[in-house]
Order: C-alpha cells, then structure tokens, then sequence
C-alpha cells in the first residue's frame, strides 16, 4: 500500500511516498539516491546491504520501509562525522582492509554498531559478529585488524 | 599508418599538438575500414599519460580496478618513471574511448605484461620532457634532475620548469627511440609499501560500481530466465506484469525483459510472469560428471614427453597411481553482474562491470550489429571478478533493451541469476601415476588431465621419464556434450585443479617411501627460485622433518604460476566427529621477482590464500540436468571469517627477475595443502575437491 513515511535519514528528516512493503536497500539506492549501500544477495545472506537501524545493524534487502518508520537510518554516507571520517572508517583505509571494495560499508557499519555496544571487544568478537558478512576478496584478516585498531581509539591517523 | 605518420602527413610537423580526450588513441584505432580489427598496445606514449597545465598526470589505462590494486600500483609505476610525486597522478581505467587498448584484466598480467609497456611509456616521456627543459633552461640534459615533475639543474633549484609549463596542455609530439626504464636500483617509490588511491572511496561509500549510476530517465531491467541450462521457452504470458503501473514489457527473439524505473518494480513485474519451458531431459549430476567427463571430453593434446616410462617405473622402488577431482566452482563476486547502456543517436556508452571492456565492446558492437566505433564502454569500479567478469553478457543486453526501449536501461543480475549464469571453473579428473626409487628420486610421472587445461599441467619437479596428456579447458572448445553449463577462466584457471594433483600425489610418494614430504621434495626440484621459497617456508614455518602421517596436522605445497613461485606450510585440526578442518596457521613464502607495492602483495596473497579455503574445503556447484541447485550463499558456502588462519606472508626480494604475476599464485596450493595437512593430521588421503565435512568423514571411515 503507497503510503507517506518518514524517517531519520543520517540526521535529516526524510519523507517518502511508497509501498510500505518495499524494501529499504530499493529505496536508498533508487528513491533516496545513497548508492552506499549494496545488493549482493537479496535474501540477508551476506550483509553488504547493511545500514543502522537506531544503532542496530540490519539487512536492508529484507527490511521494510514499514519497519523503519519513525526510526533513524544511517547508511555509510551518514558515519562521516563533523570532525572528519568515523573511526573505523579512518581504521579500514589505514589497513587497506577492503580490496573491491563492495562489502565494505556494510562491514564498516556493522563494526561501527558493536563498537559503540562493546567498546572493547576481542578479535574473536569481532570475527563472530561479522560472521554472516560475506567479503570474496580475502580482506577477513586486515578487516578484523582494523576493528580492533578503530577500538583503541586511536582510530587511523592516515 | 602509425599516428606519428598519419600527423606528419597532414603537414601538421609542430612539437606539440593540441590533444583532447574526444581525439583518444582508442578511437583512432576504430578504423572505419577495420571495424572490428584487433589492436596491439599503442607504440606512441601519449596514449597512455596526458599532462595537464598544473603538472597533473593522468594515465590510461585498459586495466580495470576490481580490488587487486591496479590502479595504485600502475600510477606508482608511472610516477616512478616520470619522477612525480604518487598524488600527482590520475587514474582513468578501463574507458574504451579515452584509453589505450587492453585485453583484459586477468591471469595476473597487469603489473607482469602490461607493467614493461606503461614503464617504457614513462621512461620515454620522461626523457622528452627533460630534452626539451634542457633547451628551454639552456642546461645541458645531464646536469638535470626532475622532482616532482618539476626539472632544474641538479643542486641548483633557482633554474627549472615543470612538466606542466612544457607541456602546456598539449600533446607532446617528440619521441625518442629505446628509453631504457629505470634500473630497480633507482627506484624511490617502487617497492615501497604504498596507500590505495581507492581507500578513502571505497570506505566512504563514494566508490561508484555499476549499478550505481543513474541518468535521466533510466529503466531497470529484469530478464526472463530459463528454470535449467537448454530450456527452450515454449510460451509466455505477461498480461499480469502488464497490467501494472509502470511496467514497460520488451520482447525480442529469445529475450523478454521487464522495464521499471524502479529496480524491485522490474522485479516484481517479473515475479508475474508466467512462461512454460521445454526442459532437456539429463540424468547428470554433481556426483556422476566424473564417469561423464573422459568419456566426452575431446582428444587428448601432449604436453610433455620424455624419456621412457616403463623403465621409470621399472627403476621406482614405489609406484603410486590415484585421480583426482574437483567440483564445479562459482565465482561468486559479491557484486552481481551489471550494465547501464544508454543510446545517443548511433552510438551506445555501456557502464559495465567487467574485466575486460575492450572485449565487451567487441560484444556488444557484434551482437547488435555495430562499428566498434559506435560502442563506449566505460568500466567503473568492479566489485570481484575474479576470471567470472572475462566478457560481459549482461552489457550485451543492457544495450539491446536500451534500443529497444529508447531509454538507458539498467541490468543487474539478482544472485540466482549469478549463480545461473556463471561461468563456472570446470569440474576435472586428473589421473597420476609415478614412481619414485627407494632414495626418493621420482623416476616416472604419468599425467592424465581432463578438463582442467594445460596451465601447470606439466609437472615442476625434474623427472627424467614424464610425460603429460590434457583434454579439454576451461577457455571453449569442449564437445557441446561435456559440460552441462559454461564454464571458464576462475583464478588460476587450471592451476588450481593441476597443483592439487601434483602436490597430492608427490605428497602420497613421499608417504609411501617413509620420507619427510619437503625433504622429498627438495630432492626432485631444480629451479633455484622454487627450491628457495620451499626453504625459506620451512624455516619460516619451523618444519619438523618426520614423515606423513605424523598425527601432527602439518602439510606442505608449493606451485609455480605466471613467473611466480610460491610454497606453503599449514597446520590444521580435524573434528574426526564433525568432519569439519579449521586451519590454524598458514605460513607463505612468495617469490614474484621484483615488488612494487609489497602491501599490495600481501594483500593480494592473503586474498588468495583465504579465497583457497572456499574451493579447498566446501565450493562446490550441485546441479541436476541443467539446473544449477546452488542459488544463494546458503547453497553455496564461501569462506567467512571463523575459517580464517593466522597468515604469515613473506615475499622474498628478488631484484634480479623482474616484476612477476601476483594475483593469483598462491591460491594455486590451496587444496593440495590441506589435503596434505589432512593427510598428516589422520593418515585419510582425500583425492576430491572440496574436502567438505561429509567427504571428510568418509575419508576417515574408509579408512577405518
């Protein structure tokens, strides 16, 4: 049913008039014009559709617009901050912890998101929350090293 | 004619030509009466960097960055032959209008092949500018240095011009003849571990792919899709589809097509289609495509022939024989296929990702009966590719809708349609016989490949009676009868199913004998470079000599691929209960000659290694008849990151051997390694890729 919606959008207040039961990722892409956010499977199998839901990462191939009304979306164009690139956003390009580059904002929001819950996580942490995110590339190692780099709060520096 | 000629002959004689994009060298060599000719690398320098007023450089590419980090690595090649600063070069890839022709972007030539060629195309414009700063500064050409693009007299920065001033925004039309590149001893940046020009994109979510460009009026296609390989479509009915606001139906022969300004409104309309299909009738499937295989597979091609088996195997104290296979593999890029073509008057621009633009374009012109000269095809960046992104198919109907619609068409394959429509690696049967005296000198081999194809068929190791027969490739060819699907270039093509062989088997011979498997191997290598990443790996490692099975979980390979060497030592664990192997540490020893971003390297070797997990331990493609049964990531596992071992790569420096493949070499030993681990870790020798829990258990129990 096409509906008037809205939500927090990266900070902003957006108002969409669609079918309630599209899905966010179409939306973004489509609608919204944030091409950040990626389709790899369609079926939440491999989290490179990944946006923040009120903090929380989730797939947004299987997420409805419904599901997010009245609520704040950040997609990876919204994690820049005032003072410059987020953490792990600064700790990935100092790792170089992405080669395609595909999958990486969904990585990167999903570590932003356990950050934020767990400061200070193990690298056995990171790996088991970044589990169901699929990268092809090999980038498993150098992903895990920047989580961890971003957690000390040093962040990048490069 | 050669452009330098072709200028000459206007009478247009100056020193620099004014040059702008729309003049490219690509599209001079679209030559009406050769419309679809096939090109070499352009010979002139200008095709390759332009130098803007500021002194900015750009350079031309045919290479297309996927992620292996091309396009830092070739600016850092150019900036070293030109002296400027890494910052001051731009990178335009993969543009069939404004860049020099390439084949491809695969089988780790980039830096190997095409490196020589960007170099001398720096040497050379280098060695103009400076001829033409010393006649400017009135300074003799040997008292100069460049920094920064900037020349002046060594010691003396008060006289200089830089690049920019020189050229002023023109072409330069001098060359000279036989620039010698820079010796590596000069090298500043080269060698150095460098940051990606990609990085702060890709992490911001500005890196732009495919799918994500969008223009005025754009439709989004979705293609219907036959239910199994050779369906024939018997009818269709799309009122229902039709009958939906916004729904534009394309229908042309074979191709029916859903068109929606929105991506899920074309996949929704799709979802009412109904088609009746005639499927072909097939009882193959994953588990008997290995009796099929010889029996359909096209004559056999010698490879290698010496000496005399028979009394090879005569002088062995311990002849070994076993085949081993290997499933279907998919590429599986996280990026789906996907293409945007838009029209203008007789001319098509396709945005497609690919690996190889030039040869898309040739597609494209053939399928719809264009000039090459009327078809652009501009490669943003590729997410993965991997061999999977070789042609373009999708581009090719990306352009037909966008013709036949009258509206630039977007098509992006959902993940069924890229299991579907992949071009798998071939499933192979590689059957090994050999001998080896009781000292451990390897006297025979006999090697029978099918379907895997020639590269690294031909065994590394020096044996005085071989000889090597291979049917069938991954590159076409194949009686229509052998594979049920098309299949392939998948990294490493061949090299994977070959090595897994070869270091198995020698790995089975070593057993036999009683012999400590890389004691055994350094005994029957040859090559210097090989027997030193073996040592350099054991050390590294810290090997502990004791024959197989040793209960430990150790294993050991080494392989050769595309001038690079390479060899691995693995520790794994196998849950006897479970079947399930972890692997715990892999320590890698590369030689690719000389490095020129070892960061990238690494990187690129990390990737193959983890990527090797996949194919080694649960890729497999399930299908019956036609119909490929792996349709999302849950039918088709991919490695994630509890698999992943701690990683030790070394890359040794070689100077003396120049800059070698780096892609792929080492994903090459990834099977053979673990299988060899397993080996060690339970005295099961598994002969089958992958070695997923359920092979693993059977392994175990057949043993007993």
């Amino acid at each position: 049913m096409v509906r008037s919606l809205s939500f927090t959008l990266n900070g902003k207040a957006v108002k969409v008039d669609a079918d309630e039961g599209r899905m966010l990722l179409w939306v973004l892409r489509s609608d919204l014009g944030l091409t950040g956010t990626k389709y790899g499977c369609g079926q939440g199998q491999c989290g490179a559709c990944t946006v923040l839901v009120d903090g929380q990462p989730v797939r947004s191939c299987s997420t409805s617009l419904k599901a997010v009304a009245g609520r704040k979306v950040t997609t990876i164009e919204g994690l820049e901050r005032k003072d410059g690139l987020h953490p792990v956003q600064q700790a990935f390009m100092k790792h170089h912890a992405f080669q395609c580059g595909y999958c990486t904002s969904g990585m990167i929001l999903a570590s932003a998101a356990l950050l934020e819950g767990k400061p200070k996580p193990t690298r056995e942490d990171v790996a088991h929350h970044l589990e169901g995110h699929l990268c092809r590339c090999g980038s498993h190692p150098r992903i895990l090293d920047a989580v961890m780099d971003a957690a000390t709060g040093k962040g990048g520096g490069k | 004619m050669k452009r330098r000629d072709f200028l000459q002959g206007t009478g247009i004689t100056g020193l620099v030509l004014f040059f702008s994009a729309d003049q490219g060298f690509a599209q001079e060599r679209d030559r009406p009466d050769r419309p679809n000719a096939r090109p070499g690398y352009p010979s002139d320098f200008n095709a390759y960097l332009c130098i803007a007023p500021d002194g900015r450089v750009t350079c031309l590419v045919g290479k297309v960055e996927l992620g292996q980090g091309s396009m830092t690595a070739l600016a850092m090649l150019l900036a070293e032959e030109l002296d400027v600063a890494l910052e001051q070069v731009d990178m335009v890839m993969g543009d069939t209008d404004l860049c020099p022709w390439d084949m491809g972007t695969f089988g780790s030539l980039s830096i190997w092949q095409f490196g020589p060629v960007l170099r001398g195309a720096g040497a050379e414009a280098r060695a103009v500018l400076v001829q033409m700063a010393s006649e400017r500064l009135k300074i003799p050409v040997e008292q100069l240095v460049v920094v920064k693009g900037i020349v002046s007299r060594k010691g003396d920065t008060s006289m200089h011009v830089s690049y920019g001033e020189l050229v002023a925004g023109k072409k330069i039309e001098r060359h000279l003849e036989k620039v010698a590149p820079k010796p590596v001893s000069a090298f500043k940046l080269v060698g150095r571990d460098t940051a990606r020009k990609d990085a702060r994109e890709k992490v911001t979510g500005k890196a732009m792919y495919a799918a994500d460009m969008k223009l005025p009026g754009l439709l989004h296609a979705r293609v219907l899709r036959a239910p199994v390989h050779g369906a024939a479509l018997e009818s269709v009915d799309t009122s229902a589809a039709e009958a939906m606001a916004g729904v534009k139906v394309v229908r042309d022969k074979e191709l029916v097509a859903l068109l929606h300004a929105r991506p899920d409104g074309a996949a929704e309309a799709l979802s009412k289609v109904k088609a009746k299909w005639k499927n072909p009738v097939s009882d193959l499937d994953h588990n008997n495509i290995f009796e099929h295989l010889p029996k359909t597979a096209p004559k056999a091609r010698s490879l290698a022939a010496m000496g005399d088996l028979a009394a090879g195997e005569k002088a062995a104290a311990q002849v070994v024989e076993a085949t081993y296979t290997n499933a279907y593999v998919a590429h599986a890029p996280i990026e789906t296929h996907a293409a945007l073509a838009a029209w203008e008057g007789d001319k098509v621009t396709v945005w497609a990702s690919t690996q190889a633009p030039f040869m898309v374009k040739s597609q494209v012109a053939e399928a719809l009966g264009l000039a090459t000269q009327q078809v652009r095809i501009i490669t943003p960046y590729v997410g993965g590719g991997f061999g999977g992104k070789s042609g373009g198919p999708q581009a090719v109907t990306a352009a037909r809708l966008a013709r036949l619609a009258g509206a630039p068409v977007l098509v992006q394959w959902d993940r069924e349609e890229e299991f579907f429509h992949d071009t798998f690696r071939p499933a192979a049967v590689i059957k090994l016989r050999s001998g080896a005296t009781r000292e451990g000198k390897i006297t025979a081999w006999n090697c029978n490949v099918v379907g895997a194809g020639d590269r690294e068929a031909v065994t590394f190791y020096a044996v005085p009676n071989q000889r090597t027969l291979s049917a069938g490739s991954w590159q076409g060819g194949n009686p229509k009868d052998m594979h049920p699907f098309a299949v392939g270039p998948w990294r490493a093509p061949s090299a994977n199913s070959n090595n897994f062989a070869h270091e198995s088997h020698v790995d089975s011979l070593a057993a036999k004998l009683g012999m400590d498997p890389v004691a055994f191997r350094l005994l029957n290598l040859e090559e210097p470079r090989m027997l030193r990443v073996l040592t350099e790996a054991a050390k590294r490692f810290g090997w502990v000599a004791k024959p197989a099975p040793s209960g430990r979980g150790v294993g050991v390979a080494c392989g050769h691929y595309r001038g690079t060497y390479v060899a691995a030592m693995a520790e794994v664990a196998v849950d006897r209960a479970s079947g399930q192997v972890q692997v715990k540490r892999i320590t890698l020893v590369q030689d690719m000659g000389v490095v020129v971003n070892p960061d990238g390297a690494r990187q690129q070797a990390e990737g193959s290694l983890i990527m090797g997990l996949g194919y080694a331990l649960t890729e497999e493609i399930p299908f019956k008849g036609g119909d490929v049964l792996a349709k999302n990531f849950d039918t088709y596992e991919i490695p994630r990151f509890s698999w992943v071992p701690k990683l030790d790569i070394t890359l040794i420096d070689n100077p003396q051997v120049p800059a070698q493949g780096g892609g792929e070499p080492p994903i090459i030993i990834v099977g053979a390694l673990l299988a060899n681990a397993i080996h060690d870790a339970t005295g099961a020798r598994l002969t089958h890729l992958p070695m997923n829990p359920v092979s693993v258990k059977a392994a175990l129990k057949a043993k007993g």
